[in-house]
């Protein structure tokens, strides 16, 4: 029995999020003035639900612009979702005040893509650290953040801590860099990490050391994890079951390897044909989809991958699939939202 | 004689304080309708070889060695023997090309004018030429007429590779080309740049980090190392059997889709440039590493023929094979 598969068998899960939707009103170019002309509806986040257990990994995979960011801004309320709802450790964080929601924040966590960015240049790596435990009135006394921050970079792979309590950002790697978001992270002892492409700005060579912390962290400290990602192959390796989206909906869902090995959604298959793969001699072609990359301000009726489906039949224009168990599925949790799987 | 021949190529590039030994005696050669890709980590060389190639580095950097196109060395007189060759023989697509077209002209326009600044034919003609070459990509001809904002982040990217092919050239180098591009994307360029290879008798030299695009796009591959090329071969043999633990470890530290093999990054960073290398530059990351390597500076050995590696461990193992 896996970690996540005795946290599964042991209730209810950490995270679990219902038919989330986030909807922007945006302005059209050109379609005049006044309260609400011209206004459209640009549904970045379109009724996603999963949910997310203690000690396990959830990839949230998809293109630029299928909504993934959305949906870790929305469960953190960074932007307030317009329906659905967020379920954190039994507490529906849609109903909480702002003022009463930010205790919790210290329990999920934000792991941001660009440690070149995220890390305040001026600070030295002991500022960066103990910044959230200031904000959030906690770590004690002076000596006693310390040793928390001390802990917090040691848990994250910087040991000796002392060695770069001192230093500024410049004076890191990338991987380095990355591993101190981490520890700022860790330093208030979160439940729920949320990692935006943790490793897509990092050196191939430190990448694998990155992933492998998380790795780490959520079978050793019994953390959650979504890791968003637009690399499959780094979600096949790390993640326990990945999430597939599509225009602001989850179309596949299940077990990693079943979701790579035995994909049920055409979107899904063409995605996973897509990938270069690693030894020259598997040449298999893409099955390259035509059509642009949809836009969100005018998603197709029916099902929203209709129009780019190699395989879709008539009655697709018509019905928006919901996810479901596919006839040619082998694990249990694995779900496709197609009409004909 | 090969198309382009590149020997001992070397660039230095000068900080504030320090010289930078960037390009360390690099040597390759193309054949018309060869892919090569050029890979290694952040910093390794392989953006700024390119670049020197056409002559595009900063004022700050000085070249040496011979770059050789059809017989005629292009560096024996610096930016006098470039500059004619720039775009119309050896022409460059940036991994960030489709934001760098100009948004108030259109695309066609855009397309034709490297073709009449070269003085090859005059603008209606490099109009028709244009709509030829965005129809070459897989645009239809009657988007010339349109404006970069109207073109997706991938019609933007073939966009500029069709800039790129505007005055015929013979050589294609890609810097990162698809990086920033989603994989289904990333799919119809890679197919677009092979494709162009074969039907042009293109030689193109693909500079990225990600080993996966060089395995399904090239048929060889060198592996850059703290400017140096630690080896090189046909990317089967790189894959399958490589003979530098670098380029081992850089398979290792990909992941793939479907093998479970387990990732792992590598430890340590890449040497300072600033000063000579007494032993070999990889040595203190390396996971085989014997006491001659921390003296011995490995030269690039060819190994069976066809390839090549600059590792005392992988030369020894060779030769004791061979005897």
């Amino acid at each position: 029995m896996t970690v996540a598969e005795r946290a599964q068998a042991n209730g209810t899960p950490l995270l679990s999020v219902r038919d989330l939707a986030t909807y922007y009103r945006v302005r059209r170019a050109g379609a005049g003035t006044g309260p609400g002309a011209g206004k459209r509806l640009l549904r970045a986040v379109d009724g996603v639900s999963f949910e997310v257990n203690r000690g396990e990994m959830l990839a949230l995979v998809g293109e630029s612009g299928c909504g993934k960011t959305t949906v870790v801004q929305s469960v953190l309320r960074m932007t307030e979702p317009t329906g659905g709802s967020v379920i954190f450790d039994g507490i529906d964080l849609g109903q909480l005040s702002a003022r009463r929601m930010r205790p919790l924040r210290q329990r999920l966590q934000v792991i941001e893509q660009d440690p070149y960015e995220s890390l305040d240049p001026r600070f030295r790596v002991r500022q960066i650290v103990e910044e959230p435990l200031l904000v959030h009135g906690l770590g004690g006394s002076r000596a006693e953040r310390r040793q928390v921050i001390i802990q917090a970079l040691e848990r994250a792979g910087l040991a000796p801590a002392e060695q770069y309590l001192d230093r500024h950002p410049h004076e890191l790697s990338g991987g380095q860099r990355q591993r101190v978001a981490i520890a700022t992270s860790l330093v208030l002892n979160p439940e729920l990490l949320l990692a935006d492409e943790p490793v897509s700005m990092l050196d191939v060579s430190v990448r694998a050391g990155i992933l492998a912390l998380l790795d780490t962290l959520r079978r050793d400290g019994q953390l959650a994890i979504v890791m968003i990602t637009h690399d499959l192959s780094t979600a096949a390796h790390f993640a326990d079951r990945i999430a597939v989206m599509y225009l602001g909906r989850i179309v596949e869902e299940g077990p990693a390897d079943d979701v790579v090995t035995n994909p049920q959604h055409p979107y899904t298959k063409a995605l996973i044909s897509a990938v270069p793969k690693r030894d020259p001699r598997d040449t298999t072609k893409a099955d390259i989809l035509t059509g642009e990359t949809p836009n969100p301000l005018d998603v197709p009726a029916g099902c929203r991958f209709h129009p780019r489906c190699p395989v879709a039949v008539a009655q697709c224009r018509e019905v928006d699939p919901e996810l479901r168990t596919p006839a040619a599925a082998t694990k249990p949790g694995h779900r496709a939202a197609c009409i004909l799987s | 004689m090969s198309l382009l021949d590149v020997r001992d190529m070397h660039v230095w590039i000068e900080t504030r304080r320090r010289r930078l030994h960037v390009v360390r005696g690099v040597n390759f050669s193309l054949e018309p309708g060869q892919r090569l890709g050029l890979v290694g980590e952040s910093g390794c060389g392989k953006t700024t070889a390119l670049l020197a190639l056409l002559g595009l580095l900063p004022p700050s950097a000085s070249v040496s060695g011979q770059v050789i196109l059809d017989g005629t060395d292009i560096f024996a007189k610096g930016e006098e023997t470039v500059a004619p060759v720039r775009w119309r023989d050896i022409a460059i697509v940036f991994q960030g090309a489709m934001n760098a077209l100009n948004p108030v002209k259109t695309v066609g326009w855009q397309i034709a004018e490297p073709i009449v600044r070269h003085g090859l034919a005059r603008r209606p003609e490099a109009r028709r030429r244009a709509e030829e070459l965005l129809n070459l990509v897989g645009i239809p001809s009657a988007a010339a007429r349109r404006y970069p904002h109207e073109f997706s982040g991938g019609m933007r990217q073939r966009a500029a590779i069709a800039m790129a092919l505007a005055c015929e050239p013979r050589v294609l180098l890609a810097d990162e080309p698809t990086t920033a591009l989603d994989v289904m994307v990333q799919a119809q360029i890679l197919e677009l740049l092979v494709r162009l290879t074969g039907e042009l008798g293109l030689a193109l030299v693909l500079v990225t980090h990600d080993l996966p695009v060089v395995a399904q796009v090239c048929d060889q591959a060198a592996v850059m190392y703290a400017g140096e090329f630690v080896e090189k071969g046909p990317v089967d043999s790189l894959y399958h059997d490589p003979r530098h633990p670098y380029t081992r470890l850089l398979f290792a530290a990909t992941p793939d889709l479907y093998r479970r093999d387990s990732v792992l990054s590598i430890p340590g960073a890449p040497p300072r440039l600033d000063q000579d290398l007494a032993g070999c530059p990889f040595q203190p990351r390396c996971d085989q590493a014997v006491d001659r390597c921390t003296t011995e500076h490995p030269r690039l050995l060819e190994i069976d023929g066809s390839r090549a590696a600059a590792c005392l461990v992988g030369h020894r193992e060779s030769e004791a094979a061979a005897s």
